[in-house]
């Protein structure tokens, strides 16, 4: 793939950019969206994980030590809204900001406007969310947040719910109002942006995967957004989707959510499968082994995760069909991923290897992912899973798979995209740093879940039997670990963004392809006025 | 107008309605889980739930070889403050056999009360095996103040019962539907 590179220095002079905050709020350039994006789901990182370094402390010993067990359960609610909602999702919309038109030749996203409306719904949402948080933590009368579970199960989150159940049904609705903004843009722009040759197998890996997520996105978020409103009507306006007495049914609200529920896991590693897919050719100087094969293991990856949704709640009393032809299914989806990390494998064999800062992380994301691969394989037998169910294993298992994999991977691209960002390399003393603490202490963290999980510790439970103490306290001390050892990365991010550190050619990795390498580094405010020509 | 004659907004915005089309349809999807479950839970028995209709056919043979045990158990849901048990814990009928059961429920309070039975059965796939032909579940019940109401129940199973189904239970857990009845004045499903 080669190009003119396409761009205007002195096109600046004309174009009176908007300064200061204007230059932010009112910004429909899809670097400075992306830029928001990505700063945005950083402070949600932080957030969350503070809700994580709480939940840690209080478990570091039995008994209760810090908070009771009613705030506890605000904790590990929030936690999971906002990880989920708040950093991995805005995340990847971040990179797909930045990344997707570069690697395809468009000026900018399709729908510039709707692009600066999706992400300023996103502040609000969390300030509503969050706030409720805070008031739970300093107000008086010592009104609760929302408590039952990322997962919000009825009638936890309807009839037993807390007052602020209605301020987390407004923030999911801006939050799914904000996602499926940002996926319409993303395919209107795949599909009609490209540059004249970019045919739709000549895409980056990146695009292709975020393109899918895109799909997943406007298929499943709507059906969130029916859940929640299912819930507001049933808690205040007399109906009973979900309430036995009045001929509704709780196990419906399961089958509603993980509807959405499985998709939305895929839909925040679909594109780390794309981060990783570019980053694994360029530090192994192979082009990518199977591009073809990746694109359709990714769609049938999301085609799959639509007739999934049950292995869930195997425990509810399924048929045994049900039972069985779900477990097949959810198995079936390793084939697809399993060529996938043998793809990758398959790059790197024979390859001429580096291991630059990115390059490191995306190792540990194939070695990590898959790890929690297996474990997730684990969980979708049947009667194993009955074992499994609700308890720390499970906890091991995700975690394994979106913080070792989904936020892994977003590091690594935040590492190989941060030249082309800020024009500066990322310091590679902390980045090391950041690496190989975040990648012991991960796996302190979250790898003897695993075995208290076994041995039948339940989770989102404020205290655990004795058994449990000396496990506990190692993954405690692993948490805090990991939790500081991000700060790390917010010196390098800062460094990044202040213009500190060695100035980055246009192409700072000797074997990256693409052609957002084909501009300058950082790249200018408008790129790719006239299409370059991809043969 | 074909594709290749539009202006890139134009095709912009056209890709932007098919995929707004898209997302309000799904979201509509949503709701329309909600009939599609009950449907699959009414005919396979899904989830334990039993028919909301009174069976009108008598069954047609009686299968005196085989006997199943059937359990009933009974709980109070929410704003129930006084008995609802049933008079027979477990009962051994044939296939095909007509049986009575009798439940009692009571109101200590000094306001009249609607009620609510909603039943449930377990294992899941003995459900639809499971034919009434009267039930106090298919109506809301009245119990005026200070009221002990007897609800009778009368059931046979299915003569093509699987055979490996030989024992299951059937639970009633009772709600006060008076505020929800007050509030709506509409009548409230019964499943």
């Amino acid at each position: 793939m080669s190009t003119a590179a396409a761009t205007h220095d002195d096109h600046h002079d004309h174009h009176h950019a908007p300064t200061g905050l204007k230059r932010w709020l009112f910004s429909t350039n899809h670097k400075d969206i992306g830029t928001l994006y990505l700063w945005f789901s950083f402070a949600m990182f932080l957030s969350g994980g503070f809700l994580a370094m709480v939940i840690r402390a209080e478990l570091l010993e039995p008994g209760m030590q810090f908070v009771d067990p009613e705030f506890f359960n605000q904790m590990t609610t929030v936690h999971g809204l906002v990880m989920v909602f708040g950093a991995v999702m805005p995340a990847t919309v971040g990179l797909a900001n930045w990344m997707i038109p570069l690697m395809i030749g468009a000026p900018d996203m399709a729908l510039p406007r709707m692009n600066n409306w999706s992400f300023w719904i996103l502040p609000f949402a969390f300030t509503i969310l969050i706030g409720s948080v805070v008031m739970s933590a300093f107000g008086a009368g010592n009104p609760s947040a929302p408590n039952f579970g990322w997962t919000f199960y009825a009638p936890l989150s309807t009839k037993y719910g807390p007052a602020s159940t209605d301020l987390f049904i407004l923030s999911v609705h801006m939050m799914g109002i904000s996602s499926i903004m940002g996926a319409i843009n993303v395919v209107v722009t795949v599909f009609n942006m490209r540059a004249p040759g970019m045919t739709l197998m000549k895409m980056p890996l990146f695009v292709w995967t975020w393109l899918i997520t895109a799909f997943l996105l406007i298929a499943v978020i709507p059906v969130l957004a029916g859940a929640v409103t299912m819930m507001l009507t049933d808690r205040h306006f007399g109906t009973s989707f979900f309430d036995a007495a009045g001929g509704g049914d709780p196990v419906l609200f399961q089958h509603v959510f993980w509807f959405f529920g499985h998709p939305e896991v895929y839909i925040m590693i679909l594109p780390s499968f794309g981060i990783v897919s570019a980053i694994i050719p360029a530090f192994a100087r192979k082009p990518l082994f199977g591009y073809a094969s990746m694109v359709y293991a990714t769609a049938s990856i999301a085609l799959l995760s639509f007739v999934v949704w049950a292995h869930h709640m195997f425990t509810v009393g399924m048929p045994l069909a049900g039972t069985l032809f779900f477990m097949y299914m959810t198995m079936l989806i390793s084939v697809p991923t399993g060529v996938k990390v043998f793809n990758w494998v398959a790059t790197m064999w024979r390859g001429s290897m580096t291991f630059e800062l990115p390059m490191k992380w995306a190792i540990a994301f194939v070695v990590l992912f898959t790890c929690g691969g297996l474990s997730g394989l684990m969980l979708a037998i049947t009667p194993v899973d009955f074992q499994y169910h609700d308890t720390y294993f499970v906890v091991a298992h995700f975690h394994y798979v979106l913080v070792t994999g989904a936020i892994f991977s977003i590091f690594a691209a935040a590492y190989y995209w941060l030249p082309k960002w800020s024009g500066i390399m990322p310091n590679k003393t902390l980045g090391e740093l950041h690496f190989w603490n975040s990648l012991i202490s991960a796996n302190l963290l979250f790898f003897p879940m695993h075995f208290v999980g076994l041995a039948g510790m339940p989770r989102r439970y404020a205290d655990y039997a004795l058994q449990f103490a000396d496990y506990n306290f190692w993954i405690s001390i692993g948490g805090f670990w990991f939790g500081l050892s991000q700060l790390l990365f917010l010196a390098v991010t800062v460094l990044c963004a202040m213009k500190k550190g060695e100035k980055a050619p246009a192409k700072p990795w000797e074997g990256a392809e693409g052609l957002e390498w084909e501009v300058p580094s950082p790249a200018p405010f408008h790129t790719y006025d006239t299409p370059p020509v991809v043969k | 107008m074909s594709d290749e004659q539009l202006s890139v907004e134009q095709r912009n915005k056209r890709t932007l309605k098919k995929l707004l089309i898209w997302a309000v349809a799904m979201f509509g999807f949503a709701f329309l889980m909600v009939p599609f479950y009950n449907v699959i839970c009414d005919v396979t028995g899904l989830n334990g739930k039993t028919s909301s209709t009174a069976a009108t056919q008598a069954p047609e043979t009686v299968v005196e070889d085989r006997t199943v045990t059937v359990e009933f158990i009974t709980q109070k849901g929410d704003g129930i403050s006084g008995e609802f048990t049933s008079e027979t814990k477990r009962v051994k009928v044939h296939p095909g056999e007509i049986t009575l059961v009798h439940f009692f429920a009571s109101n200590p309070t000094s306001s009249d009360m609607i009620t609510q039975s909603i039943p449930s059965v377990t294992p899941g796939e003995a459900a639809r095996y499971l034919h009434k032909t009267q039930c106090f579940c298919f109506d809301q019940q009245t119990l005026l103040a200070g009221e002990r109401k007897d609800m009778p129940m009368i059931f046979y199973l299915d003569p093509e019962i699987p055979s490996h189904i030989n024992q299951f239970t059937l639970s009633y857990t009772i709600f006060d539907v008076t505020e929800r009845v007050a509030g709506k004045n509409n009548s409230v499903a019964a499943n």
